[in-house]
């Protein structure tokens, strides 16, 4: 079998994710941050570890602005819910993925307006264009890091640094590439990083959080969840410190064991190592799908341009059917259709059929790749005979 | 006289990153209950020995580790 499907999830998982899990499951698996004995507090020590080693990944120096949730959606949405009120205005791409279109057309309908920045045919933003966007009453810029569909990259850091110039806190949605594109909050001017946990970060389902920058102020930020936290239990007011403020609820601490050993693991082999890698299968991938007749490759063509997300569509087939083939007969996960993401599907012109998508990761060879063009190639073939 | 201090955190979480601190400068610590007189923040407090308090106060402020406070114990 080949999975091609890792920008959905990745898959396999090292072994090193399952045996945390499974050691946090069979010798500790207790409540963190509530009971004060040896098992509460070594269960806190997983969720620790967790939020200093995800720190250490993106720049940001203080492990309590790392918050965990359930994914990036639920990251985002914290996010643009709370700073989005009624009269506000927001400048977004117009690539983003339905995580980041679905709140914000939510908000339009309470009163936020709501600006996108256009993107070429291939999915590039030019951050020239956001500065003529900004108004006095913007209080948000939120873009994805890399298209999901095409893997197109964002201009982030110059986003980032026009959206400082002007005060505006920046929200970026890494779901994409948090784990096999080097990020640095600092570095990068990112305020708000949204990154999915269980993506190239390695750890399981269910995963994600977001990091605030050292210096970004959370007091105008409000909490989107209220409950326990094991902190300040004589008031029944949320408390207003990290991580707390935004952490409610008891967390899936097998999960953070899980994502603790994925994001420990990535950071010894090299972010960079890791995008090196991809960017070999990615060049690799649209070589061979760019020599099958028929076929049609959406983004910018250039591994050097993006994530390890190709799109494509054989002309005259149908994505679901050529995907339900690949699945049958060649034993091959792809993932047909818009990808959540109608938005993106529309920049490409490839709105409503939408493409298939391959999504290498870092465990995908070079001979996975070539089965993967023979097995479209076959494909294509039948669909001319 | 007290034989040990404790250091009053807001959650457990600071109560691990104060404990890895200590614990990293050689400074001998303990997670215990916080004894409920003195706070009901946070479920967990890192025991220290009375003396080391100076040195755990310098060493927690230099870390950017936030506390409450440090308290003596009474015994």
């Amino acid at each position: 079998m080949i999975y091609l499907d890792n920008a959905a999830t990745s898959w396999p998982k090292p072994a090193c994710v399952h045996e945390s899990m499974l050691r946090f499951m069979r010798e500790i698996g207790a409540n963190p941050g509530r009971s004060g004995h040896r098992l509460a507090n070594q269960a806190e020590g997983v969720r620790f570890d967790a939020r200093e080693t995800v720190a250490r990944l993106f720049g940001v120096r203080d492990p309590m602005r790392v918050i965990f949730s359930h994914n990036a959606t639920s990251a985002l949405n914290l996010v643009m819910q709370g700073l989005l009120t009624p009269g506000s205005h927001v400048v977004t791409s117009g690539i983003e993925h339905n995580a980041v279109m679905r709140p914000l057309r939510a908000l339009q309908r309470r009163g936020v307006a709501v600006s996108v920045l256009p993107c070429s045919s291939s999915g590039e933003t030019d951050p020239a264009d956001l500065a003529p966007l900004i108004r006095p009453e913007t209080r948000l810029i939120v873009t994805t890091h890399s298209s999901n569909v095409c893997g197109t990259l964002t201009p982030i850091r110059e986003i980032g640094a026009a959206a400082r110039e002007r005060g505006v806190p920046f929200l970026v949605d890494a779901a994409q590439t948090a784990g096999c594109v080097p990020i640095d909050l600092e570095t990068d001017n990112i305020d708000l990083l949204a990154f999915s946990g269980h993506k190239e970060l390695l750890g399981p389902t269910g995963m994600g959080g977001l990091a605030l920058r050292d210096d970004f102020d959370f007091a105008a930020l409000p909490a989107r969840t209220f409950g326990g936290t094991g902190s300040r239990s004589e008031h029944e007011e949320q408390p207003d410190f990290l991580p707390d403020k935004y952490e409610s609820g008891t967390p899936n601490i097998a999960g953070l064991a899980g994502l603790f050993a994925g994001v420990r693991y990535i950071m010894e082999r090299g972010v960079a190592a890791i995008q090196a890698h991809e960017r070999a299968l990615t060049r690799r991938l649209i070589a061979g799908l760019s020599e099958i007749p028929g076929s049609r490759i959406q983004g910018t063509r250039h591994a050097e341009k993006q994530t390890a997300v190709v799109s494509f569509f054989i002309e005259g087939a149908s994505v679901s059917e050529t995907s339900r083939q690949l699945d049958e007969r060649f034993e091959i996960m792809a993932r047909p259709g818009l990808h959540c993401a109608p938005a993106a599907h529309h920049a490409l012109g490839t709105f409503p059929e939408g493409t298939i998508r391959f999504s290498p990761g870092l465990f995908t060879t070079d001979e996975e790749i070539d089965r993967a063009v023979d097995a479209v190639a076959r494909i294509a073939g039948e669909v001319g005979a | 006289m007290s034989e040990y201090a404790v250091v009053l955190v807001y959650s457990t979480g600071h109560a691990i990153q104060a404990e890895r601190v200590l614990n990293g400068a050689g400074v001998d610590v303990k997670l215990v209950p916080t004894p409920r007189h003195l706070s009901s923040d946070c479920g967990s407090a890192v025991r220290i020995a009375a003396t080391a308090r100076d040195a755990a106060e310098k060493l927690l402020a230099g870390s950017g580790v936030e506390i409450d406070r440090i308290v003596m114990l009474d015994i």
